[in-house]
């Protein structure tokens, strides 16, 4: 941590608050029938209804509402017995009808919270977030800047995807989040990773956060010490879990800044820049549009019976607090290694390993370990590694049978990490295979004991620790491909010592 | 048979079923009759001829071969301009929509193919539907057949004139606050408005969402009832549309009985504004109702007073929202220079072009209206008003079985009378209005002419909602009585043009 950061501590207590959208996995979209499938080649997955033409008419997907109950009960919120969807009006490019439809102050969950789990100096800490809302909305359409450097400021004209128009979100809005004084950035990442495993868990949708599939808006508010709540920023479309972090953090230190030259902080959107880290200013709440909301009168409202609610909550499945605790158990590891894990992004990369096969704790130290390091290294998500479990299970398939060796294997993950192609094709460019012909691996052993007469001497009289050396050789002149064990067995074969 | 444009739909369909005319030959008749006095009428924004001949070519090869049993088998028909209809343009009586081809029919034209009707074309409209007098047309005004200095009402004038001036058998339009019985008690037709949710409004560009309904315009009670049988009913991709069977609204009409029902005279909506010829008709009517067996009382109806208002600020908001997606980027015209514009500025430029004078008067009042900070006072304030009607109607219906009163204050106006005034304009709606904002179905029929200028007079009545059969059975039975009293139905005295 920064000193920077750590001085906003001296004079300012933060308040941050998440609003986090994102697309439910169903087959179909929000409001018709047309495929909620990702990609697909432009306004393909599209028809009157998602594309606004004028007379068509919105029909809501059960499952998304499913979806939706369900997601609020594992949130712990109150599911209402009677909701109504809402028009936001504005106009832009990428929304069909220059309207979308959304809820607007009658959202079908409220009042519930999650529990997140945040490393301390202390140990792991569970810290409470309040959860305001969860409501359901139809995603917009996505605009393309052509013949500029992709963005809207110099494009020569813009191509619109209505693919994604009616795609169903989720959007699930905190309470502000008080009381998390320094780990504010920790809390807001925890808080949005827990929410995506939740929803994964729930099967309700698989969060693709590399297809944008979730978006997060992240609000924070300094106040000085025993002072009223601050003036908030809202930084939009914030969409990794790292993103999240620096979102909060970069915030907090910008805004201390300002406060202690004594200017005031504005309302306003603020844009996150991936690359610098730092946010920009978008535009002001005071200028910002008035949305008009009013009941969406297309649809009838939704009023879930309690019978159907009670239905779905026998649906729920184990949650994934719940579910680490028991791995954490099943693997005898600390409940401080279960979070790093957690923290690295790794736990569901390890279980997918283990179920493709992997034992666990060999699945644990790939993941947590090598892969974890360059991960770091190159500022990027486990999951966005080109490594994935399969390989995982195939390396250390190839490690048992012996066509590899550990030292190999690493060599086929950096292969891998670098795009050189799948495991077959690494293993095959980087001449990767264990030298298993024994008269080969004799002819080098003699070798390398004529190189070192002395040598050969010491290990004869029995100090067999010396045959670390000759092994050595051995490895070298075999450029790694042979298995040092059995190099190890061969020599002192060959030199009629025994351990 | 003689002149096929002067029989009722049920007439040409029983023909058409015997085989004694072809649906060809009926719709070529019709073609003859539009190209005759469509110039002078303008009920028509569409035709096309040769295709609707073909279709009507396809119906009698099917009827034929016996694969079609509908009731109302080709016969044609004309659909309000607002009915999206696949390939076929579709403007809403909009300059903003020129050229636009939907690439799919609304449910009730889907229907209505089924059905084996074959359609004529798409009538004029005010744009987008608003408006009382198919002036505010973006294309000209339609002219009221029995004096074509006047209006034909609106905002689905093209369609009650089409059927005044025997265009067409029948016509679809729709009714937000008046636009079917309005035009039909002007041009001496029967025009339905079904109960909310009764047809599908999947497929007709909305006005307004909670207010919009489509129903049959035709020339008798009965041909309205068999256009409705064919319309109704639940359609998925509409889930504002009734999930529960049709009223049966033909047998209703066949039943023709008032005799022990119960009717309600609705005693706001007969005194000041109202002019005294439709006054006296329409007590005439009543006297006829009794004579006929109904019980005539007289029921209070307190906030009608406040409907009016509320009605213009629920269909302007809602209308903002709705007319939003005409913004020249997909659909219909685009006003752009090619001079370097930003997509606000075409979307600005379309919008100034495109809509008429009317249209942007709604759009911002129902904007101001939807604003953060007047939302509660107007909106919210007006959906109040909205429950409070719904009530008054709720008691009285418990109370009697049918509410009447005259459709419209006032006979067809002339051209250009009101233009200047909107709100003179708006009073038109004034008896026709609080039955959309209560979701009851309601019907126009014809009771004679005003005698101080011979133009025709409606008589509307309610019914409670999907109680649709009640509209039928009353006003067949009064349509009987005032056809044995004039010796035929009174659209036979409309001027042959």
């Amino acid at each position: 941590m920064t000193t920077e950061y750590q001085a906003v501590f001296a004079e300012f207590e933060p308040i941050i608050g998440l609003e986090t959208h994102i697309e439910l996995g169903t087959n179909s979209k929000m409001f018709c029938s047309c495929s909620a499938q990702f990609g697909g080649d432009p306004n393909t997955h599209v028809c009157p209804v998602c594309l606004g033409l004028p007379g068509s008419m919105p029909v809501v997907n059960r499952v998304a509402v499913e979806s939706t109950i369900r997601m609020g009960l594992a949130l712990n919120c109150s599911i209402a017995q009677w909701c109504r969807f809402a028009r936001k009006n504005y106009f832009y490019p990428d929304m069909p009808k220059n309207y979308q439809i959304s809820q607007y102050d009658e959202p079908l969950c409220s009042d519930g919270y999650l529990d997140v789990t945040v490393p301390t100096e202390n140990g792991p800490q569970v810290f409470r977030v309040e959860i305001e809302r969860v409501h359901m909305e139809e995603d917009t359409g996505k605009l393309l800047h052509a013949g500029g450097a992709g963005r809207i400021h110099g494009a020569t004209h813009s191509l619109v995807d209505y693919n994604r128009a009616g795609i169903p979100l989720i959007e699930v809005v905190t309470k502000p989040i008080l009381g998390t004084g320094e780990l504010a950035p920790e809390i807001a990442k925890a808080y949005v990773s827990e929410l995506r495993d939740l929803m994964r868990a729930l099967g309700v949708s698989d969060v693709r956060m590399e297809e944008g599939s979730l978006r997060c808006d992240v609000n924070v508010s300094l106040n000085r010490q025993g002072e009223g709540w601050g003036t908030r920023t809202e930084t939009k479309n914030v969409n990794s879990l790292r993103s999240v972090e620096r979102a909060v953090r970069t915030e907090m230190v910008r805004q201390a800044e300002q406060l202690r030259l004594g200017e005031l902080i504005i309302l306003e959107t603020r844009h996150f820049n991936e690359e610098t880290g730092d946010t920009t200013s978008g535009r002001s709440k005071e200028e910002a549009e008035d949305y008009r909301y009013f009941p969406e009168p297309d649809l009838v409202p939704v009023a879930p019976s309690e019978s159907w609610i009670e239905k779905l909550r026998g649906t729920l499945p184990e949650i994934p607090s719940v579910r680490r605790a028991r791995l954490q158990n099943n693997w005898g590891i600390s409940e401080f290694d279960m979070q790093s894990l957690v923290n690295a992004g790794a736990l569901e990369l390890i279980i997918a390993s283990i179920d493709a096969g992997v034992q666990p704790s060999a699945a644990r130290k790939w993941w947590t370990g090598e892969l974890t390091r360059v991960a770091n290294e190159r500022d990027c998500e486990l999951e966005e590694l080109t490594v994935t479990p399969a390989d995982i299970a195939q390396i250390e398939g190839l490690i048992f049978e012996g066509v590899l060796t550990d030292k190999m294997a690493r060599s086929v993950f950096e292969g891998l990490l670098d795009g050189e192609g799948n495991v077959a094709e690494v293993i095959d460019s980087r001449g990767l295979v264990v030298v298993k012909d024994d008269d080969l691996l004799v002819e080098a052993i003699n070798q390398a004991l004529s190189e070192s007469p002395d040598i050969a001497e010491k290990i004869k009289s029995g100090k067999v620790a010396a045959a670390g050396a000759i092994v050595g050789a051995v490895m070298k002149s075999t450029k790694g491909q042979a298995d040092a064990a059995k190099v190890r067995t061969l020599l002192l074969e060959q030199l009629g010592v025994k351990e | 048979m003689s002149d096929l444009t002067r029989q009722s739909a049920a007439t040409l369909a029983s023909a058409i079923a015997r085989r004694e005319v072809s649906s060809e030959e009926v719709t070529r008749a019709h073609f003859d009759r539009i190209a005759q006095v469509d110039e002078r009428v303008h009920a028509f924004l569409h035709v096309d001829p040769e295709s609707s001949i073909a279709r009507a070519r396809e119906v009698d090869q099917q009827l034929a071969k016996g694969e079609l049993l509908s009731p109302l088998a080709g016969v044609p028909i004309a659909f309000k301009d607002l009915l999206a209809t696949k390939g076929v343009p579709t403007t809403c009586g909009s300059r903003i929509l020129e050229g636009w081809r939907p690439p799919y029919n609304a449910t009730i034209v889907d229907k209505l193919n089924a059905a084996g009707v074959v359609s004529l074309g798409k009538t004029n409209m005010d744009e987008f539907a608003m408006g009382s007098s198919t002036e505010h047309s973006g294309y000209g005004p339609t002219h009221n057949p029995w004096d074509l200095e006047r209006i034909p009402g609106g905002s689905g004038g093209g369609s009650a004139a089409a059927v005044a001036s025997f265009e067409s058998p029948m016509a679809i339009g729709t009714d937000t606050g008046g636009s079917i019985r309005q035009p039909a008690a002007l041009t001496g037709t029967v025009g339905v408005k079904p109960t909310y949710g009764g047809v599908s409004r999947y497929g007709i560009v909305a006005l307004a969402s909670s207010l919009d309904q489509a129903g049959p315009c035709a020339r008798d009670v009965m041909d309205t009832a068999l256009l409705h049988a064919v319309i109704g009913g639940h359609d998925p991709r509409d889930s504002t549309s009734i999930n529960e069977p049709v009223p049966d609204v033909v047998a209703a009409a066949l039943k023709a009985d008032v005799r022990g029902m119960k009717i309600g005279v609705i005693k706001e909506l007969k005194g000041e504004g109202f002019q005294a010829g439709v006054l006296e008709r329409f007590n005439q009517s009543i006297e006829i109702l009794t004579d006929l067996g109904a019980e005539v009382i007289e029921v209070s109806c307190p906030h009608f007073e406040y409907a009016l208002g509320a009605y213009y600020l629920i269909l302007p908001s809602e209308a903002s929202s709705n007319l939003a997606r005409f913004d020249g980027m997909r659909f219909g015209i685009r006003e752009d220079d090619g001079k370097d514009r930003s997509v606000e500025e075409v979307m600005s430029a379309t919008r100034e072009k495109g809509f008429g004078a009317e249209v942007k008067r709604r759009i911002m009042l129902g904007t101001y209206a939807l604003s953060s900070g007047y939302y509660d006072a107007y909106y919210g304030q007006a959906q109040r008003i909205r429950t409070l009607i719904t009530r008054d109607f709720a008691y009285a219906f418990s109370r009697v079985d049918v509410l009447v009163s005259p459709t419209a204050p006032t006979t067809a106006f002339k051209i250009g009378e009101k233009l200047d005034n909107p709100l003179a304009m708006y009073l038109n709606d004034i008896a026709t209005i609080p039955v959309n904002l209560a979701g009851n179905c309601a019907m126009s029929l014809p009771i004679g002419r005003a005698p101080e200028d011979g133009l025709p007079v409606g008589l509307q009545i309610i019914a409670p909602p999907m109680a649709d059969h009640l509209l039928y059975q009353v006003g067949s039975a009064l349509e009987s009585a005032l056809a044995d009293r004039w010796g035929g139905l009174l659209i036979s005295e409309a001027p042959t043009l």
